[in-house]
């Protein structure tokens, strides 16, 4: 691992597109929804009116709440970032590279929601203990589903480091065409719907005491500090759509080029816009699942990250 | 003598003569010096156990000791890692002993202070139990092992028993326990005694040398029946019965010594007869113990996230986490069977190393724990809560062990679970089509252990310190005494430090692994960057460090900014309280919070067919009308499962034998003799027919 100039200008370009683009991707997820459903909806940019809306209230802190409620925003928000450091989103030269590899990403994802889940336990409220608890039910029944495929993505490039993950597809574009990633890639695609609180695991936009999951958990936050949490959970969907689609389709990314650099970032907004807009059409013709029917569509997604690791071996191992 | 040995016989001689003092001297002196006579067996121990590890090998032979046999002793890398491990856990559990048996104001019926704790028996008992546990590693041969080993089992059974005046569980805890301990001591007896009887030697240089000519059978027949021994003593399912219950009714440093140090034995135990002594084996040897460490890992972490004890919940952490263990060795001796030697070794590094990192955190946990109990006088979740403005040093330390326990990425359970399932991930192209089975299935075990650890101590921590007191005990609670927090300090130290720089403990390992896996060099070698684990032969790295580098650095940006907006318009930089949202309600009392148990039920419900939740609601109505209701009563238990389907029919058929038994023994002492008697005839018929 060489740190050079060229990636660390691509992982901060990473961190910068993230930061800056994911509120506009929730904006055009929200406007492809209001144009098939017959609306005219609010514009792309509205996610960052928003943002700058929250950001000039004043915080509010519940009664009975101490440090913890105060702090845990920062974290899922610099997680994120940091994650948006590591992955390759535009670069596969990132410094951070060798610093975490899939593992260490999702598991830092997992911290983000700790910290939210224990603010919302921390209110007192039974709103808050109840969405916490959703959450890390959810995430806990997640976490079979997204190693499981990561074994099967690392299997033929004997490495869980990302960078080696992405480079090995760039180089060696055919052995995307093959079972283990379709399966894969469908668990991946699951697990990145439950992670990020979509429909049908859940639904952003509700505010239903019976159905709330991730939005019950963040009830009491009001400002700034709702600010923050939204801008978190808008990257951690970029980052996860942006993960699926350079994991399985590299193309653009590129090494420790720095005249490719604003090719590749543009390649990823691309990725990224597309898988947002058929998550969002896809959305309106759904409706959200039961909580206790989650589990089951996460079983599906485990016995096909199952699959696929099966199918690394008896196809490539022989 | 060499540093090794010098320090050894100190830890020895001052936790005999703390055991003295502690039974000897009177109350209010027995406590300080007991302690300090532990903390300084745990000191030396540590520097006895951390100088075999860098290979200052030390061995004695006391022929006078024990009658017949003697007493060997050895010290070699492998029993310096656990030498160090209860080392350490012993020095922050003396230092914090002192505090916790110290008689409280409120002796009567509240806080655990005074009964039993600070007695003769359980205060020489504790330094004991040290030095049984630092014994046992030491053993160079099967009698003294033995020896050491029952030792271990009755100063800990003393002291599990210590409170049995106070609480009736209590006894019933250490029943359970001084028979699974025994039942265990019979078949690692057994097995070793079989062993050594075909090795023709009861040292273990003997028989390590005698191993590889003993038939397949023998060999096997030793395995699983050290193993069945040795895995009870370390809790794995469905041998782990007695732990949950052992490990809540101690004296809370007792906990800590027991969940943190004694069970490690069990897995030395596996590593030391099936790696070392028998020289590794066939296949089915190791997945057996990959299967069993799967389904503890599994089994123990579902039990700990819908436990409303908090010192359960750990208990039951711990035989999740020996799983874990159990599926690193488990996997160390497949891939050393199936000749990937490298990879076996660093699947027993990940093994080792997080055999060193439970200890750190169940210590911190336990200590935790019994802060809150002297505190707060209870145990349950569903009782405790807004604990972080009365004991903000228990809270913080007990939210950096939760860390540590979820395995999430500033903790050091992070690394040694990375590590595991790096090994675990590599052995897919070398171990064959056997290993393509068994490891995506072992992955999804940990996988899912982690996630469900996760939502365990999100719930401890969550519930039991945070939002607002659920009964009157809690909020009456205070901090605990300096001793006892610096105790908690110490190990949340050790943790932090085994999560930041990890290179340095992984590599120290290695010495230890080598005994275990003789051949390849171990694979986590290069530490020339400690933050960073490099894996020598594989392209994966991990740091640690650089992670909690770049999280400092993302929320110190972040807060930055956020004041620098908040900056610019000063007049709304205050924050404004407000009463949480309660739907117009008003106020919300204790009693809307969301609880313990509210908080597991969606695990519960979605694991259902194993838990087997008993619910109970009872609805008397008032007397005039059936349709109104007067009182409503609503019990849920969530009972261990294999204990009510295993145990419970072998305990009603030992039940239904002795009831059937009762008239052959009437008292008559002519029907005893005549019974001795007919025995004696009847071996004497045997053996004249056989011979």
């Amino acid at each position: 691992m060489s740190v050079t100039v060229a990636g660390s200008v691509g992982a901060a370009a990473q961190v910068v597109l993230v930061g800056a683009g994911a509120p506009l991707l929730v904006g055009l997820m929200r406007q492809v929804r209001a144009r098939l459903e017959g609306r005219a909806g609010a514009g792309v940019l509205q996610p960052w009116r928003d943002l700058r809306k929250l950001m000039r209230k004043q915080p509010i802190t519940p009664d009975g709440t101490g440090p913890v409620f105060r702090v845990a925003p920062l974290l899922p928000a610099a997680t994120a970032l940091v994650i948006a450091a590591v992955i390759p989103i535009a670069t596969t030269a990132s410094p951070l590279d060798g610093a975490a590899d899939l593992f260490a990403v999702t598991a830092l994802l997992a911290l983000g929601t700790v910290a939210l889940a224990l603010a919302g336990l921390d209110t007192g409220t039974a709103f808050g203990g109840m969405g916490a608890s959703r959450e890390t039910t959810v995430m806990a029944l997640v976490e079979p589903t997204i190693l499981v495929s990561v074994f099967a993505l690392s299997v033929r490039v004997g490495s869980t480091n990302l960078g080696a993950i992405v480079t090995s597809t760039l180089h060696e574009p055919q052995r995307v065409i093959s079972p283990v990633s379709l399966l894969a890639a469908i668990a991946l695609a699951v697990v990145t719907i439950a992670e990020t609180g979509r429909i049908p695991v859940d639904n952003p936009a509700t505010h239903l005491e019976l159905t709330m999951v991730h939005e019950a958990m963040v009830l009491e936050y009001s400002g700034p500090d709702l600010a923050l949490v939204e801008w978190a959970s808008a990257m951690r969907l970029t980052l996860l759509l942006g993960l699926v689609a350079n994991l399985f389709a590299p193309w653009g990314v590129t090494g420790a080029s720095m005249a490719m650099l604003p090719l590749a970032v543009a390649a990823y907004a691309a990725k990224v816009a597309v898988l947002g807009g058929v998550l969002a059409a896809g959305e309106v013709f759904m409706a959200k699942l039961r909580m206790f029917r989650v589990p089951e569509l996460l079983a599906g997604s485990f016995v096909l990250a199952l699959l696929a690791v099966a199918a690394s071996f008896f196809l490539v191992g022989t | 003598m060499s540093l090794t040995g010098a320090a050894f016989a100190v830890a020895m001689g001052s936790s005999a003569l703390a055991a003295a003092a502690g039974a000897a001297l009177p109350r209010r002196a027995r406590r300080i010096t007991a302690g300090a006579g532990t903390l300084a067996a745990g000191g030396a121990a540590g520097v006895a156990g951390v100088a075999a590890m860098a290979g200052r090998s030390w061995g004695t032979w006391l022929p006078d000791v024990l009658p017949l046999a003697g007493v060997r002793l050895a010290l070699d890398p492998l029993s310096g890692v656990f030498l160090a491990v209860t080392g350490a856990v012993a020095v922050c559990a003396a230092v914090y002993g002192v505090g916790y048996a110290r008689p409280g104001k409120e002796a009567a019926g509240h806080g655990p202070g005074g009964l039993g704790v600070d007695g003769r028996v359980a205060q020489a008992m504790v330094p004991l139990f040290v030095a049984a546990m630092l014994l046992v590693p030491a053993a160079a041969s099967v009698s003294t092992f033995l020896v050491a080993w029952e030792l271990m089992a009755l100063a800990s059974l003393l002291l599990v028993a210590a409170e049995h005046r106070r609480r009736a569980a209590v006894a019933e805890a250490g029943l359970w326990y001084a028979v699974m301990t025994h039942l265990g001591l019979v078949v690692v007896l057994a097995g070793l005694a079989a062993f050594a009887a075909e090795a023709h030697g009861e040292t273990f240089a003997a028989m390590r040398a005698a191993s590889a000519g003993l038939s397949p059978a023998v060999r096997g027949a030793v395995f699983v029946a050290t193993f069945a021994g040795f895995a009870s003593k370390a809790g794995i399912v469905p041998l782990h019965v007695w732990l949950p219950r052992a490990h809540p009714e101690a004296p809370s440093h007792v906990s800590a010594l027991m969940s943190a140090a004694m069970v490690n034995l069990g897995v030395y135990g596996i590593v030391r007869v099936g790696l070392d002594l028998l020289g590794g084996g066939p296949a089915w040897w190791w997945l057996l113990v990959l299967a069993a460490g799967a389904v503890s890992a599994v089994y123990g972490i579902l039990q700990a996230a819908v436990a409303a004890d908090i010192k359960r919940l750990l208990a039951y952490s711990t035989c999740e986490n020996m799983g874990l263990v159990l599926i690193g060795v488990g996997a160390c001796g497949f891939l050393r069977s199936s000749g990937a030697g490298a990879l076996a070794a660093l699947a027993l590094t990940a093994a080792l190393l997080h055999v060193v990192n439970h200890a750190g955190f169940k210590t911190l946990l336990f200590l935790a724990a019994g802060s809150v109990l002297h505190a707060t006088g209870t145990r349950d979740l569903d009782a405790l809560g807004g604990l972080r403005s009365p004991m903000p040093a228990t809270t913080a330390l007990f939210g950096v062990g939760a860390l540590m326990a979820s395995a999430l990425p500033p903790g050091n359970g992070f690394v040694s679970e990375w590590l595991l399932l790096q090994s675990l991930i590599h052995a897919l192209p070398s171990g064959g089509t056997l290993a393509a089975v068994t490891m995506p299935l072992a992955v999804a075990a940990v996988a899912l252990s982690a996630g469900l650890a996760i939502a365990t101590f999100v719930r401890a921590f969550g519930v039991g310190f945070l939002a607002r007191p659920r009964t009157p005990a809690a909020g009456r609670a205070h901090e605990s005494p300096p001793s006892m927090v610096t105790g908690m300090a110490v190990a949340a130290v050790c943790c932090v430090v085994l999560a930041l720089v990890p290179g340095p403990v992984a590599g120290g390992l290695s010495r230890a692994v080598a005994v275990a896996v003789p051949g390849p060099k171990a694979v986590t070698g290069p530490a020339a960057d400690a933050g960073t684990l490099h894996l020598a032969g594989l392209p994966s790295t991990m740091s640690p460090l650089l992670i909690v580098g770049a999280l400092l650095a993302a929320v110190v940006a972040l807060a930055a900014v956020l004041r620098g907006a908040a900056l610019r318009r000063t007049e709304r930089l205050a924050r404004r309280r407000a009463r949480p949202w309660d739907c117009g309600a008003g106020p919300m009392s204790a009693r809307t919070e969301y609880t313990a148990t509210s908080f597991a039920e969606p695990l519960q419900r979605v694991f259902d067919d194993v838990l087997a939740p008993e619910t109970d609601v009872d609805v008397t109505p008032v007397a005039e009308s059936a349709y109104l209701v007067d009182s409503v009563t609503y019990r849920a238990r969530v009972g261990d499962r294999v204990e009510h389907r295993l145990y419970r029919p072998v305990l009603a058929a030992v039940a239904w034998a002795g009831r059937a038994a009762r008239p052959l023994a009437n008292g008559s002492v002519h029907r005893y003799v005549g019974y001795g008697f007919y025995a004696f005839t009847g071996v004497l018929v045997a053996l004249a027919v056989l011979r």
